[in-house]
This record gives structure tokens, C-alpha cells and sequence, in this order.
């Protein structure tokens, strides 16, 4: 008997102590990093290169938001980058093709967002498409509609039109301000990044809707049962997706100050990387919303110290591909918790 | 105590197939097996019974090498061996047929090719011949005494029966020609002809020289089958018993205190105010519609076999799925909900056959599992209060008497009756006016059961109404006030428990439907 409470108390703590490494292990990493970066390069422990920092990786948090919203119903969502692509082309198209001023381009881009949310829920929960195929084909249906929209072109103030006139307008500063401006200290996109953080840690978290949530996620028969509206959920997912990814694309359309067509092509890879790092970041063993953004903050951190001590651009992919991996070893390997990730396992 | 409360002491070895001694197993912090020391003989079959959470089901997964944490020895014909996997266990001639029959059938394959799985999963052979797989699973499937037919072993094995699928797990197993069997809960979910043909086919392979280790919570099942008993609780071995058993001492070993094992309904109660109506719902497509009057102050217990129409009757009152034709009524008020949400914002509930499917949130709290039904109520501006979430929850734990460290603690952690206290108890805690209750028994001891069915009671002493389906006699008779028995979707009998004897509520339940040699 002596061995079994022996073996007890050494069970519980070596448990305690890998619950305590799964919960704040990445925490951790990203603050020895930021001190390690800190110490050794004067220039990234400035103010300016802190909110630089988060700046530059706002657009990839918001859009992880979104693929995480759709990871708390059980799917997923690969369309993200091309809705935010999407996003930068049309916002430019109304601005300087259809001369309008920022505001009513930023009213047509969340439309969008809205309506591709609303296409790949229509997909999903209505026509049961598997969502990493409905999301998939969502993605080339929009990216090729943003190319015949623009013809293939990058659209930009003062460009020569098919008719061989010159496009009346430019992107008006109202518009740059989302990039440009800044709100005291703070950067106008780190204030979005933040708040949007906020808002949907206290959707999830705190309300009935966040709650109902991810009860569709863990088992949506349950929830069926439990009197939730299962399919009004899901689709709120997809369509509060599309909204985020489309506000991703319009941070992306003002720091670039033009229609580029090739935006938003990396950010399905690193949107998802993100919200799957945050899944395990506070051990919650769930998408989350907090632990997406401090997923972001780590890439960020990285990238830029990367850069900063003078590894090529090309090493950051291997840095997000390790910070990946460990991340995915601590939510499936190493957490007791089940962790409920799920993609493309919901179709019904 | 007629029965031998001293444990098989090891040097039983001689005629024990498999032997365990010192066996312990332990889940984090939690020792679920302590000191286990038990043999198994040829040509007999043991009983192995608890309470859930008693370690029946970790006992079996360290023998059968599903985990191979365990620390003590296993012996197989004396000689020590060490169960690291199910292939092992196999090798050492212990199979065992898990209680999901779903998880021991893979859909997509043939019904043949499920028999041979093992096979598949071994090495040899990449090639399959499409002949020989046929003859190999038909010689398996004759152990059983079954002749399928090509084309039922060609076929999907998705669409078999659950009884035929629980046949195709046992041959399976059998055909490692096993020293030692082992069946947790085998007949949960067959009817009691499937159970009788199963018993026959257990009967032979005892004489056939096999040892087989036996799991129920159905006492007449052990009675008729078994040679010894062993019960379990708290992990350790608290009774050995042989033939003829003694119920009431294995009762008290299993639960730690005195209980009768038959009970009686002191008072059958007789409801009067109608709460329910279903007015000639037809059921199947070819059935008779069907008319049933749902009262309040009475425990009305309707049992059918699998296929009677008892779980549609159920998902009809829950609205999950709408009446194919006839109506509904609630209080006197039409009833036609589309979905879950109107027939609980109307005040019904219903606690569905599936536990695991269809109640149970992987990884949730008791307290997160609790409210999800009740998130409106446990909110305000849409914003959770965690003090009337966890009101709820402690409510739950405290009425059911649920075993659980905290109301934090996951529903996954918890054994299967606890898990379904948990289940029930968070509906009856919205105080409905028609509890629905599919199979609320199945896979629950009989301490959880007894706890439900006087909530149940208690409930519609307050002028409620409670509806409990079942397949098995004795739960009917033990929770019922009012009894009714479908046959393929009509009402074969209608009667208080009181002016009802079990003979006549048998001949009616199994009816024109006596046993079914053929498959399939």
C-alpha cells in the first residue's frame, strides 16, 4: 500500500506541474523572448517598436479571431484569407473606381464579409458540405471574384481604366487613418486588435450566446437536445468570421494604401497557425480569444526580433513552424484536458 | 453471510486459466484498483458486479491489455505475463467484447470483413482474396450457431442491427479461440430474445471448456448464467460467492449497506389531472395511430422492446421529430413543438437514450453541463452569473447525491451512473411539467437507479407528469405507478402496477413477438 500513495503524491504533482507548464509555458516563452530581444537589440525595447510590433501583426490576430469563432462551433474556416484579399481589393475598387469617400467603402467591405460568411454557412449548414471543403471552395470563389471584380489588377489612385481614363478617385485619408492614425499613444489597429479581443473573450467567456457557443463545438447533438439553435449558431460563427476577416482586410487596404491583388495571401496560414497556437496557450484546451491574440503577440515577437538580430526572411517561417508544433504538442500531447478541435468533422 | 467473504487465495493457480494478485491501477490521484487478487477457471463463468465507479470497467481494461498501467501480476496458466496491449492479451488468449457495441464495428467495411478485423490490423498478407475472407468469417460466425447468408456478410456492417452487431464483436473474439472471455454489459442493448440466444451461445462455449468473465448490472442475467460472483467496491474485492447466491449479502458488498433487492412500490398513485395528450399519432408509417393519456401525480412506465416505437414516442413528446400524424396537447393546449427548445420552453424534457451522444459535453464541468439547457435563465442582459449557474449545480449534485470531488469537477471523470444522475438531474432541477425519460437506466447501478426513481416519484407528487421507457421488466416494475406496454407501435396494455402481475405484463411485452431465430 505504501507504493500506491507514494506513487499518488508523486502522481499529482508531476501532474500539477505539467498542468502549470501547459497553462502558462507559452506565456512564458513569449515574455523570455520579448526580454531576450530587449536586452540584446536597444531598438526593439522602444515604445514605437512595441506598438510597431503589434501593429504589423493586428490584421493576422483579427483574422485568427476569426478562424478561432469558427473553431468554438466545431468548424473551421479557410476562407479567411481570401475574404480579407477580397476586402483590400473591393475597398479599393469603391474608393477609387467608384469615387466614394472611406466610410462608404468600409460599409461595403464588412457587407461583403458578411455576405461570404453567410455563402459559407449557406455551404455548411444548409447544402452539409464538410466546412474544410465548403470553406475551400469558398476561398477560390472569392479570390476569383475579386480578380474579374478588378480585372486582375492592382488598383491604385490615379490608375489608367479599361476605357483609358483615369480613375476619379484615391483613397481618401479618412480611410488611412485606420492604418495611420492613432488614438493617444496607441495605434488606430492595435485599438481594433484589442478591442475586438475583448469583445469576443466576453462573448465566449462571460454570455449565454459565447456559452452556447462552444456547447455546439463540443457536441452539437447535446446542445440540440439542451434546447440550443444549433444551426443559428453555426451560422453566426461563419458570418461573424467573415466580419473579421473582412476588418483584417481593411487594416491590411490602409497600411498598403492601394488595391494590391496579392494581399491576404499569406494570411490564411498564419491566421490559422495563430488561433491554433491560441487553443493551448492558457491550457484552456479550447479556441479562445485571449490565447489567439498572445499567439499573435509571440509571432510578432519573433518575426520582429528575427529581423531585428539579422536572420534572413526566410527563417521566420521555420520560427512560426516550431512555435506551431510545440504549441499542438502541448493542446493534444501533453494536456490532460480533451482538447476540441475539430475541422471537418461537422457536417450534419 | 452464506456466501465465502475470504478471497481465492492464490495458490489457487491449478485451476485457474487467468489469475490476478495485487493488482492496482490508478487514474492520476484516483487509485480505482487496489490490491485486485482474483482467479478465473475454466468452464465457469463469473459475475463481476459493482456499483459504478466500483473499477469493473479498469479491472477489465487491464486484463484485456487496454491499459497496461497497472502495477501487480496477471498470470496465464501460472505463468506470469505482462498485458501491454489488446493484441498481447489476445496472443495470451484473453479477448474481451466491450460494452459500445458501435466502437467494436467499423461502418464502411463488410460485415465480413468486421469479423476478420483483427486480421486486417495484424501483419500478413496486403492482398485480401474476397473468397476465403467470406469462408473465414462464416466458420467464425457458426461458433455462434449462425448461418449468414454472402450476402449479409457482403454487406455494410453499418446497417446491422445492434443485436447482429454485438454478435459480430463476440465471434470476433471468439476467434482467437480465447482461455478467458470477457463481456462487459453484453445484453445493454438487446432485447431479452437477443439476450436469451446469447446466453445459449454462452452456455456451450462454457462447456466447451472456455472461462468467461461476466459483466451486469442485471441481477436475473447473473442468476441465470453465472457460477460465482465477485463484487467490487471501491476498487478492491469485497466478495467471492458461488452458487446458490445469496442476493441480499452481495447487495449490501456491493453498496456497503443493507438493501432489499426486490422493492415494492408501497403506494401506487393515481393521477388525475390530464398534463399530456397524444391523440392518434401514428408512430411507424404502417402503424396504428396511437392515443395515450399522460396524467399528472403518477410514474408512468412504458416498455417496449428495441423497434415498439418507444424511443419515437419519446422524440415526439420532446420534439425532436414531429408527429407523422394526429396531435398533441399540453395542459389542454395544443402541442406541436418544432424543435427541443419549444418542448422545453413548454415545460417538457427529455432525457435521451444516448448518454454519451446526446447529453454528454467532452470535457465540461458538472456545473458547465448543468446549465447549458438553462443559459437564459442563468443570465441576465445575456451576461452568465456564475452564482446561479453554480446554485444549480450544487442543487444537481446534492439531490442526486451525485459522487463527484466539486461541481468543477469533468463530467468525464465521473462513472457512468454519476454521469447520468447529473443528466437527469439537470432537467428534473427545471421542475417540468412532463419528464421524458428514454432508457434512463441503461448502464446505471442499482443505488443511481433507485436514487432517479424516487425523484421521479417526487416529482409527480407535485402534480407532474414522469414518462419513463424502458426495455427491461423489473425497471418498469420498480419505478412505475402506471404501466403500458408497446408492441410495433400500439398499446398492447394499459394498467396501475398494482392490478397487474409481471406474468401478464411479460406475455404482453414480448407478444406476437416471441424470439426471432434468424438474423438479419
Amino acid at each position: 500500500m505504501s507504493r500506491i500513495s507514494l506513487d499518488r503524491v508523486r502522481g499529482s504533482a508531476l501532474e500539477s506541474a505539467s498542468a502549470g507548464v501547459v497553462r502558462w509555458g507559452f506565456v512564458a516563452v513569449t515574455v523570455l523572448l520579448i526580454g531576450f530581444f530587449a536586452i540584446t537589440e536597444p531598438n526593439f525595447r522602444t515604445v514605437d517598436n512595441m506598438f510597431g510590433m503589434l501593429k504589423f501583426i493586428a490584421p493576422t490576430a483579427i483574422a485568427g479571431l476569426g478562424v478561432m469563432l469558427a473553431m468554438t462551433v466545431g468548424g473551421i474556416d479557410l476562407s479567411v484569407g481570401a475574404s480579407a484579399g477580397f476586402a483590400v481589393s473591393i475597398a479599393a475598387w469603391t474608393m477609387v473606381v467608384g469615387n466614394q469617400v472611406g466610410g462608404v467603402a468600409i460599409g461595403v467591405v464588412l457587407a461583403g464579409g458578411a455576405l461570404i460568411g453567410a455563402l459559407n454557412a449557406l455551404l455548411i449548414v444548409v447544402a452539409r458540405i464538410p466546412d474544410l471543403l465548403a470553406t475551400l471552395t469558398t476561398m477560390f470563389v472569392i479570390v476569383g471574384l475579386k480578380l474579374l471584380i478588378v480585372d486582375g489588377k492592382s488598383i491604385s489612385s490615379q490608375m489608367t481604366l479599361s476605357d483609358g481614363s483615369t480613375a476619379p478617385g484615391r483613397f481618401t485619408t479618412d480611410f488611412l487613418w485606420l492604418d495611420r492614425g492613432s488614438i493617444g499613444p496607441v495605434p488606430v489597429p492595435v485599438l481594433i486588435f484589442v478591442a475586438l479581443t475583448a469583445l469576443l473573450w466576453f462573448v465566449l467567456e462571460r454570455t449565454k450566446w459565447g456559452r452556447a457557443l462552444y456547447a455546439v463545438g463540443a457536441n452539437a447533438e447535446a446542445a440540440r437536445l439542451a434546447g440550443i439553435r444549433v444551426q443559428l449558431y453555426r451560422t453566426a460563427a461563419y458570418i461573424g468570421c467573415g466580419l473579421l476577416a473582412s476588418v483584417a482586410g481593411l487594416l491590411l487596404a490602409a497600411r498598403i494604401g492601394q488595391g494590391d491583388v496579392s494581399a491576404g495571401n499569406s494570411l490564411l496560414l498564419d491566421a490559422m497557425a495563430v488561433s491554433l497556437v491560441g487553443v493551448s496557450v492558457l491550457g484552456m484546451g479550447r479556441p479562445n480569444a485571449w490565447g489567439t491574440a498572445l499567439g499573435a503577440v509571440l509571432i510578432a515577437v519573433m518575426v520582429t526580433g528575427f529581423t531585428m538580430i539579422g536572420l534572413p526572411y526566410y527563417a521566420q517561417d521555420f520560427g512560426k513552424g516550431i512555435v506551431l508544433l510545440v504549441a499542438l504538442l502541448f493542446s493534444f500531447t501533453f494536456s490532460r484536458k480533451r482538447t476540441v478541435v475539430v475541422a471537418g468533422s461537422m457536417t450534419n | 453471510m452464506t456466501h465465502d467473504l475470504r478471497i481465492r487465495p492464490e495458490g489457487d493457480d491449478r485451476t485457474a486459466v487467468v489469475s490476478l494478485s495485487g493488482v492496482s491501477l490508478s487514474y492520476g490521484s484516483n487509485a480505482v484498483l487496489q490490491g485486485v487478487d482474483l482467479g478465473f477457471a475454466a468452464g465457469r463463468i463469473t459475475a463481476l458486479l459493482g456499483a459504478n465507479g466500483a473499477g469493473k470497467s479498469t479491472l477489465i481494461k487491464a486484463l484485456s491489455g487496454a491499459n497496461p498501467r497497472y502495477t501487480g501480476s496477471i498470470r496465464v496458466l501460472g505463468t506470469e505475463v505482462a498485458l501491454t496491449s489488446p493484441s498481447v492479451a489476445r496472443q495470451h488468449g484473453i479477448s474481451a467484447v466491450h460494452q459500445k457495441v458501435a466502437d467494436g464495428i467499423v461502418p464502411g467495411l463488410t460485415v465480413a470483413e468486421n469479423v476478420l478485423l483483427d486480421n486486417l490490423a495484424g501483419a500478413g498478407g496486403v492482398l485480401r482474396n474476397r473468397r476465403r475472407d467470406l469462408d473465414t468469417a462464416r466458420s467464425a460466425l457458426a461458433l455462434l450457431g449462425l448461418d449468414w447468408s454472402d450476402r449479409v456478410l457482403s454487406q455494410d456492417a453499418r446497417d446491422l442491427r445492434i443485436s447482429d452487431a454485438q454478435l459480430v464483436t463476440l465471434a470476433r473474439a471468439l476467434r482467437h479461440t480465447p482461455r478467458l472471455l470477457i463481456l462487459d454489459e453484453p445484453t445493454s442493448a438487446l432485447t431479452s430474445a437477443e439476450a436469451d440466444r446469447l446466453f445459449d451461445v454462452l452456455r456451450s462455449l462454457r462447456s466447451d471448456g472456455l472461462a468467461i468473465v461476466y459483466v451486469s448490472h442485471r441481477f436475473g442475467e447473473i442468476e441465470a448464467l453465472a457460477d460465482s460472483v465477485v463484487v467490487l467496491r471501491d476498487g478492491t474485492v469485497q466478495s467471492h460467492s458461488e452458487r446458490p447466491f445469496a442476493w441480499n449479502g452481495i447487495l449490501h458488498d456491493m453498496l456497503g449497506r443493507a438493501t432489499e433487492l426486490a422493492q415494492k412500490r408501497e403506494h401506487v398513485h393515481r393521477g388525475t389531472a390530464v398534463v399530456a395528450e397524444v391523440l392518434a399519432v401514428p408512430l411507424f408509417p404502417e402503424a396504428q395511430p396511437l392515443s395515450l393519456t399522460i396524467r399528472g401525480g403518477e410514474v408512468l412506465g412504458v416498455l417496449g422492446l428495441i423497434g415498439a416505437g418507444k424511443s419515437e414516442l419519446a422524440e415526439v413528446l420532446g420534439g425532436l421529430a414531429r408527429p407523422a400524424g394526429g396531435s398533441l396537447t399540453l395542459h389542454g393546449e395544443p402541442y406541436a413543438p418544432r424543435r427541443p427548445g419549444d418542448a422545453i420552453a413548454a415545460g417538457v424534457v427529455l432525457v435521451p437514450e444516448d448518454r454519451q451522444r446526446q447529453a454528454i459535453l467532452p470535457g465540461w464541468s458538472i456545473a458547465r453541463t448543468v446549465s447549458v439547457p438553462f443559459l437564459s435563465e442563468s443570465s441576465r442582459w445575456g451576461t452568465l452569473r456564475r452564482g446561479l449557474e453554480s446554485d444549480r449545480a450544487r442543487a444537481v449534485v446534492a439531490d442526486l447525491e451525485v459522487v463527484a470531488d466539486s461541481i468543477e469537477t469533468s463530467t468525464d471523470d465521473l462513472s457512468g451512473g454519476n454521469q447520468q444522475k447529473v443528466v437527469v438531474g439537470r432537467w428534473l432541477s427545471a421542475a417540468p411539467r412532463l419528464a421524458v425519460l428514454d432508457e434512463p437506466f441503461r448502464g446505471v447501478d442499482i443505488a443511481a437507479r433507485r436514487g432517479i426513481a424516487a425523484h421521479l416519484s417526487t416529482l409527480a407528487q407535485t402534480g407532474s407528469a414522469a414518462v419513463v421507457f424502458s426495455s427491461d421488466v423489473d425497471e418498469i416494475l420498480e419505478v412505475s405507478d402506471r404501466i403500458v406496454v408497446l408492441v410495433a407501435g400500439e398499446i398492447a396494455l394499459d394498467g396501475y402496477a398494482d392490478t397487474l402481475d409481471r406474468a401478464a405484463i411479460v406475455n404482453a411485452f414480448l407478444g406476437d413477438h416471441q424470439p426471432e431465430r434468424t438474423t438479419v
